[in-house]
């Protein structure tokens, strides 16, 4: 496996729920709405989405309640079985898998947080995070030893001998995503980890969630219905809307650039500033001649927005984190983002 | 069931199904009316319609037994387990069986109550479980209870692994659970002793026999929390167990049954409290224990001993109830880092060495080892005393009681039910059926009795029909008034709750105590007990009922000015009705499981009959006379279930 090719990818997944889904899906041609399906008596979870998730990379889907997101995470560890398509988890078909290869990916390959929670409500809280290296047969010491490791990680050192119920629920999705990654997974899946949290309680969380990917650098697909979340995120972003994905792109491109009506709607009410960088706007150079000091590629336009307002050049220059140089920002084209077109 | 009919029909949901349901009714008053001209088929059912049953099921027994060997399998199981009796009799009370080192000493068995107690819930469960060890002891009971106990010591574990072994294979298997489900229903309808004959046959007499219908009598309500607790475990848990790698045994080990941990404990707690319920009762199986002793002390009307043993019997009821309670609902607590092991294990420690102090102990003062008879005590004298007095002081009252009663309720009624044509009977219950779920509910209701028309026992079925009428309605008279006076505020309906739970788990025997004591042995006695036993469930569902009406419509009528009557009738009783029902559907059972008990001091229904088909070990008949009961109940079930389900659909309840 090179390290170019996708880490997770799917082709042309549809889940259908129903009678009889593969039958009515092998009679099906073109490509029928959401409505159309349900008229037939099923209702369409997932349809027809393709997409890879490259090795490293943080992808956010975004949707309303009832929009698939929750099943197509589940489709990607096979907790729910597809109705057609394939998933390919570093090459391999998850389909296809035996009962056996699926235990033996699950336990070395892949973590999951659960929107609420789902610990174990026996088991003290080094239990739940210990749970699936017992799972794997490793022994007592080594168990609690990496169990300590993980517990500490997401600080809830000195709580080891609580049990679920005795935590509030910021610390029992703490005690979630230890043990989601006691085994070291390489693909981590979240599904609305927050959502069930204080908004003050969620903002915290997702610092931390951000300080262990930067540590961590895994595989992440992150659910979630806030959209604010997916961008604060987000490498790219995956909107769906019953079932299909309608877009599916970097925040930057999402505001600048929606694909459809529904993608337009949700960016709507957003402060695109906060979200478009400066690498984003940068062009070829062209000719044009560059003066002064540069900005950098990862500045969004709101913390660049005192220079843009003040500054006199038509184009500024745009560097990487190297500080070469990548290109040149127009400012009348910032200063659009940041205070919207002029009518 | 006449008046079960008029509770049931209430407001007919659509005009063509009323009408059905009258026109059924016109014509089971035409059948009645025409009693004397009707032709006598349609007054008994004549003898070609009788379909030989019982000598069908005998057939079936003795091919199982004979041709299928399967005698020598039940004899080999019973052997396992009188071996396992034995030595819990040894221990308990020195039964002369290996491993011969019992009887242990009441005080350490006493001692490690009061430990149990203390770890489960603290003081007031340890005074609770250690008093009634003390008490036992005191009273010169020991060898009874310990008899008793140590068959439920033995059948228990086997009910309970059973089960929940029957409720995870009904839990895997659809078509396993289908077909489980009916044998369930009816194996939850059949009285005590129809479980027994079969056993009888099979096994034999004694306590492995006592121990084995144990066993089995306690097991459908394990089955049925285990696939309960099995399914309410959160999705999200097991999903989290898949993603955790789990195989399917781990799942199942690690995962499922221990987060459906109370439910499983409230199972438990079922079959512990149906295995006293039955253990009491296999008496009649030759089973020694207290139910024996009560048994033959109400025959001798002892009044003072039996109650001594009724009190026993209630405080081991009581006592296992509470603290298989106090397990499940027990959450577990951590310790801080560093604790000690004494600390951690302070209860373990405790009982341990209360033990050994006891056994040193009971080594210099026998009177710690064992209680003989000359030095227990005994309170029968005051209460015979105390008895005999009231019963003089009232004896007018019963006197009179028992007269109207017999003359002028008991008998009329009884000879209206059995003047009542067949026919007529199975025609009033399909108007019934049809008023309240259409065309499916009369069918049901004729199935089932019509079943029993066909076993030939119709008299003795409507004897027993008739006893839980007039004692449903009696328990109904004074329990509504009752359940509305203890729902008016909070704390009497928290007290009267607490009470009508600890009612509930005595075990049915119980009830025949008082009545004996004032009634003496006849019909009034049995109609008093199944009152007393049958009113407890309405008293409780009444409260329940009226508590669970939303604050917000009471709110709402109070502000359209509503008097405290009118809040009730137009307002907290239409919204309470569909769990009255079930109460009243739960006291109809009760009253059949009691008819069928007290047949003993004297019935001439069903009960009696089965009495007679377990003394000569006639299996055939004792099936079908437990079917018929069961039948019984489970029409009226029909009936409830869906009246309340329509009802609640209606209110919006659902």
């Amino acid at each position: 496996m090179t390290a170019a090719s996708p880490v997770i990818s799917c082709k042309n997944v549809w889940k259908l729920f129903g009678a009889n889904p593969e039958q009515y899906l092998k009679s099906l041609t073109g490509n029928p709405g959401f409505d159309e399906i349900r008229q037939a008596g099923y209702i369409a979870a997932v349809r027809d989405v393709s997409l890879d998730i490259a090795q490293g990379e943080m992808l956010v889907i975004m949707g309303l309640s009832g929009s698939g997101k929750s099943t197509f995470v589940r489709c990607l560890s096979r907790l729910i079985d597809i109705t057609g398509g394939e998933v390919q988890v570093e090459g391999r078909n998850i389909g296809e898998m035996s009962e056996k290869e699926l235990i033996d990916l699950r336990r070395n390959k892949m973590g999951m947080v659960f929107q609420s929670f789902g610990l174990l409500p026996h088991r003290t809280v080094l239990d739940n995070v210990a749970f699936p290296l017992e799972m794997r047969g490793q022994d007592r010491h080594a168990r609690r030893a990496r169990a300590l490791e993980v517990i500490e990680l997401v600080g809830l050192s000195g709580r080891e001998d609580y049990f679920p119920r005795e935590l509030s629920g910021g610390q029992q999705q703490r005690v979630g995503i230890a043990r989601s990654l006691a085994i070291e997974p390489d693909i981590w899946f979240l599904d609305e980890p927050f959502s069930a949290l204080d908004p003050l309680i969620r903002r915290e969380m997702q610092d931390e969630f951000l300080r262990l990917q930067e540590m961590l650098g895994k595989t992440i697909v992150f659910i979630t219905h806030d959209f604010d979340e997916a961008l604060r995120l987000a490498d790219r972003i995956a909107i769906m809307k019953d079932g299909v994905v309608e877009q599916c792109d970097t925040p930057d491109q999402i505001v600048l650039n929606p694909a459809t009506e529904y993608v337009a709607k949700f960016t709507e009410e957003i402060e695109k500033s906060r979200v478009v960088h400066a690498g984003v706007l940068a062009r070829d150079v062209n000719g044009h001649s560059l003066t002064g000091a540069p900005v950098g590629e990862k500045q969004t336009i709101l913390e660049l927005a005192r220079l843009l307002v003040n500054d006199s050049r038509d184009f500024l220059p745009v560097a990487n984190n190297a500080g070469s140089l990548i290109g040149a920002m127009n400012r009348q084209e910032a200063l659009d983002v940041l205070l919207g077109e002029a009518s | 069931m006449t008046d079960q009919a008029i509770i049931l029909t209430g407001k007919p949901q659509t005009w063509t199904r009323a009408r059905t349901g009258w026109a059924l009714f016109a014509l089971a008053c035409v059948l009645a009316a025409g009693n004397y001209v009707l032709p006598a088929g349609l007054v008994r059912p004549p003898e070609w319609l009788i379909l030989p049953f019982a000598d069908w099921i005998n057939a079936i027994f003795v091919f199982l037994r004979d041709d299928l060997g399967l005698l020598y399998l039940t004899r080999a199981f019973a052997d396992g387990v009188e071996w396992l009796l034995d030595v819990t009799a040894n221990l308990l009370y020195g039964k002369n069986r290996w491993p011969r080192v019992g009887p242990i000493p009441w005080t350490v068995i006493a001692s490690i109550g009061f430990v149990i107690g203390y770890a489960l819930q603290g003081w007031r469960l340890s005074l609770l479980t250690g008093g009634t060890f003390v008490w036992i002891a005191v009273m010169g009971q020991w060898k009874w209870a310990m008899e008793t106990l140590s068959v439920i010591v033995v059948a228990a574990p086997f009910s309970i692994l059973f089960g929940l072994v029957m409720g995870i294979l009904a839990w895997r298997s659809k078509t396993f659970e289908r077909i489980l489900n009916p044998v369930l229903n009816v194996a939850q309808s059949l009285p005590h002793f129809a479980y027994m004959i079969p056993v009888v046959v099979f096994i034999g007499v004694g306590p492995k026999a006592g121990a084995i219908v144990t066993i089995i009598f306690s097991v459908p309500p394990m089955i049925r929390m285990s696939l309960l607790g099995l399914r309410k475990v959160p999705h999200e848990v097991i999903e989290s167990g898949h993603m955790c790698g789990s195989t399917r045994w781990q799942l199942l080990r690690y995962v499922r049954i221990p987060t459906a941990r109370t439910e499983i404990l409230v199972g438990v707690n079922q079959v512990i409290m149906q295995c006293l319920a039955m253990v009491v009762l296999a008496s009649f199986i030759g089973m020694p224990g207290l139910g024996q002793k009560l048994l033959q002390l109400l025959q001798a009307l002892k009044i003072g001993r039996s109650v001594e043993i009724g009190i026993t019997i209630v405080l081991l009821a009581v006592m296992l109830d509470r603290c298989t309670k106090a397990w499940a609902t027990k959450q577990p607590e951590h310790f801080e880092k560093g604790t000690s092991f004494a600390v951690r294990h302070k209860f373990l420690l405790l009982g341990i060495g209360l033990s050994l102090a006891c056994l040193v102990l009971a080594q210099f003062f026998p009177l710690m080892d064992q209680v003989g008879r000359r030095d227990a005590f005994t309170i029968s004298k005051p209460i015979d005393a105390v008895a005999d007095w009231f019963i003089v002081l009232i004896d007018p009252v019963t006197q009179w009681l028992r007269w109207f009663l017999i003359t002028w309720v008991l008998i009329p009624i009884r000879d209206a039910f059995l003047w009542m044509p067949y026919a007529a009977v199975l025609a009033l219950l399909a108007a019934v059926g049809w008023a309240i779920g259409g065309l499916r509910s009369a069918l049901v209701c004729l199935a089932f009795f019509g079943l029993i028309a066909i076993s030939g026992w119709w008299d003795r079925a409507m004897i027993t029909v008739y006893t839980v009428v007039v004692a449903v309605c009696i328990a109904a008279a004074m329990g509504f008034p009752l359940g509305i006076w203890g729902s008016f505020n909070e704390k009497r309906a928290s007290v009267a709750l607490l009470i009508c739970d600890t009612l509930q788990t005595f075990p049915s025997f119980i009830y025949l105590i008082p009545v004996v004591m004032l009634f003496g042995v006849n019909d009034v006695a049995v109609v008093g007990a199944v009152v007393l036993f049958a009113a407890v469930p309405l008293v409780r569902y009444t409260i329940e009922g009226l508590r669970q009406v939303p604050e917000t419509l009471i709110e709402a009528a109070d502000m359209s000015g509503a008097t405290r009557m009118q809040t009730l009738w137009k307002v907290r009783l239409p919204m309470a009705l569909p769990t009255i029902m079930v109460g009243v559907n739960q006291s109809v059972m009760f009253s059949l499981f009691m008819v069928i008990i007290a047949a003993f001091i004297g019935t001439q229904d069903l009960g009696q009959e089965m009495q007679r088909a377990l003394s000569s070990t006639d299996v055939g008949k004792g099936l079908v006379l437990g079917l018929a009961v069961a039948f019984m109940g489970l029409m009226v079930d029909h009936l409830v279930t869906t009246w309340a389900r329509s009802k609640k659909e209606a209110l919006g309840l659902e």
